[in-house]
């Protein structure tokens, strides 16, 4: 039985400095798993090689059966793979609406000449239909009220929901969030891991998330992998996780 | 329905668009507007072409090019050799004068592939630069070309071109670049413009998007290329140097990066302000600099939309939008 993405010893060297080595690590469908360490562990430098922006230096990644390796963000994403980033990137100057449909684009092809000719209706019948699509994953967000306001003038935490609902419109299986609790207070996220829970359920999404928040990671996580210098320190349930003695090391520094 | 075509900002600007034409015909006709003026008429359309497309590139999709009036000799050359070796004459059919432009604009949109290709991957200031060296290599090769007639510049085009014809073409530009920008098409565009890796990772085909963008401005700025050297009947490659690509891009900055109707505003007020300047002779273009630097000092200060805002036709929206930050 394949997972839906698997790394065999995943690898990126910058120069002399080995990011992320030996990474070796699995995630199947409808998991939400949690990937943890210290700073400059490596962490988003994972996302980055399994999005493809950065090119692996060894290793493999395997989704749905296939390699990754050496393909496009763009294809990864349309096959897929979604992310949100860790410092929000908004298409600030597009509508919330449009921020959404541009994640939308690859599930409704129609082409130039559909767009030249416009008065015609098959180009109305497919805005109409990208435009309802959008509309309703903007509900489920509670953001529908703000569909034609610019994405910059949102607050910070409905432009971290606008950022997933984007993520969401390229239907992914798998949807990786860079510290989606990053700058919330704990008000808000306890409401995100609600909307964390929903959209799993929701969307039927595999989740890996990164994140510093001690209390989200244990509170919703089933699994957990811990990184440090970019390589796996553990991996396991909450519990092991909080009771690893390296994992404690790693954090608090070990007892002189 | 009827209401729902009335609010059609496709049909509205239809029909705007043929209301000027006629109003402009008319004042053509009765006098009020001699031939001097149906002249800078004919140059304001065919700026507006320029304007317009070059907002596609620079203002939609965010990419600082330098190279517009390159794209636009190229059209101009190819579709005035062709027109000259045909011996097409004016009362002859437009059809193939028609042909002859769109052949210019095709030679312009090659081009623009050939070197879109390789000088999209550059970003900002190095892309700017590479657009530069794109016109001044098109002008070198003009001078040095024979079927050009070198610097001397290539004479006896047939005048062909008139008022409808510029004005039909620059209908149909601004046309096909609101249709094109507001479509899925033009989100991916303006995304790519937004945050590039965004997009990437929204499945945006960035190459592709770009490429299109560069090309469909080429296309257009042939075009215009060639109702410019069939209107003015001669085309020297002095003509079609980085003060013209500037020229034109001071149009689309003023006018608003990614904004149709301050693009043509602009290219409007930018042409016509030199001949109404006229009579101040040698203080002309000392006169239209201060306009343009106090056009762009007031620009960011939000004095025009102030101004526009007080109009009473205009919607008031956008306050609301701003009120709650």
């Amino acid at each position: 039985m394949s997972k839906l993405l698997q790394t065999k010893g995943l690898g990126i060297q910058f120069g002399g400095l080995k990011a992320v080595d030996e990474f070796n690590f699995e995630i199947d469908k409808g998991d939400l798993y949690g990937l943890i360490g210290p700073n400059g562990a490596g962490k988003t430098t994972v996302f980055n090689l399994l999005t493809g922006v950065y090119k692996p230096t060894s290793g493999r990644i395997i989704y749905k059966g296939g390699s990754l390796v050496n393909k496009s963000p763009t294809a990864i994403t349309q096959m897929g793979i979604a992310r949100t980033f860790q410092n929000i990137r908004l298409f600030k100057n597009m509508t919330v609406l449009d921020n959404v449909k541009v994640g939308l684009h690859h599930s409704h092809p129609y082409n130039l000449a559909t767009a030249i000719f416009r008065f015609l209706p098959s180009f109305s019948k497919s805005e109409a239909a990208m435009d309802e699509e959008a509309r309703s994953l903007l509900r489920v967000f509670d953001l529908e009220e703000f569909a034609d306001d610019k994405a910059v003038n949102l607050p910070y935490g409905q432009q971290r929901k606008l950022e997933i609902a984007r993520a969401l419109a390229t239907a992914p299986q798998l949807l990786l969030l860079d510290e989606p609790a990053a700058g919330m207070n704990p008000a808000e996220t306890e409401e995100l891991m609600a909307t964390i829970k929903m959209v799993r359920e929701k969307f039927s999404v595999a989740i890996l998330l990164i994140e510093h928040d001690m209390r989200l990671v244990m509170g919703i996580c089933e699994k957990i992998a811990v990184l440090n210098f970019g390589t796996v320190l553990a991996f396991g349930t909450p519990e092991e996780i909080k009771n690893n003695p390296d994992v404690i090391a790693a954090y608090l520094g070990e007892e002189e | 329905m009827v209401k729902k075509i009335l609010k059609s900002k496709t049909l509205g600007g239809f029909g705007l668009c043929i209301a000027v034409f006629i109003i402009l015909n008319v004042l053509m006709m009765t006098k009020v507007l001699n031939s001097y003026w149906r002249g800078v008429a004919i140059v304001c359309c065919i700026n507006i072409i320029l304007a317009v497309s070059l907002n596609l590139a620079t203002g939609y999709l965010g990419q600082l090019t330098l190279g517009h009036a390159g794209f636009m000799s190229v059209g101009a050359y190819t579709s005035a050799i062709l027109s000259i070796h045909l011996g097409l004459k004016t009362s002859q059919s437009p059809v193939i004068f028609i042909l002859c432009l769109l052949a210019g604009a095709i030679m312009a949109t090659l081009i623009g592939l050939l070197i879109g290709i390789p000088i999209l991957r550059l970003r900002g200031d190095y892309l700017c630069i590479a657009t530069l060296a794109f016109n001044e290599i098109i002008r070198v090769v003009f001078v040095n070309l024979e079927i050009t007639n070198g610097s001397k510049g290539l004479i006896g085009i047939p005048y062909m071109t008139n008022f409808l014809y510029v004005y039909i073409f620059m209908a149909i530009t601004i046309y096909v670049v609101y249709a094109l920008v507001n479509s899925r098409h033009g989100r991916a565009i303006i995304s790519i413009r937004e945050d590039e890796i965004a997009s990437e990772l929204a499945g945006i085909p960035v190459t592709y998007y770009k490429i299109l963008a560069f090309v469909v401005s080429a296309f257009f700025a042939g075009l215009a290329g060639g109702l410019y050297a069939h209107y003015m009947t001669i085309i020297m490659p002095s003509t079609f140097d980085y003060n013209k690509s500037v020229e034109i891009l001071v149009m689309v900055v003023l006018g608003g990066m990614g904004s149709l109707p301050g693009s043509i505003i602009a290219a409007l007020l930018l042409t016509l302000i030199p001949e109404l300047l006229i009579q101040f002779s040698q203080y002309r273009m000392l006169i239209y600099a201060i306009v343009l630097i106090a056009a762009m000092i007031l620009k960011g200060s939000g004095a025009g939309e102030r101004i526009l805002s007080k109009l009473p036709f205009r919607k008031t929206k956008r306050i609301e939008v701003s009120g709650n930050e």
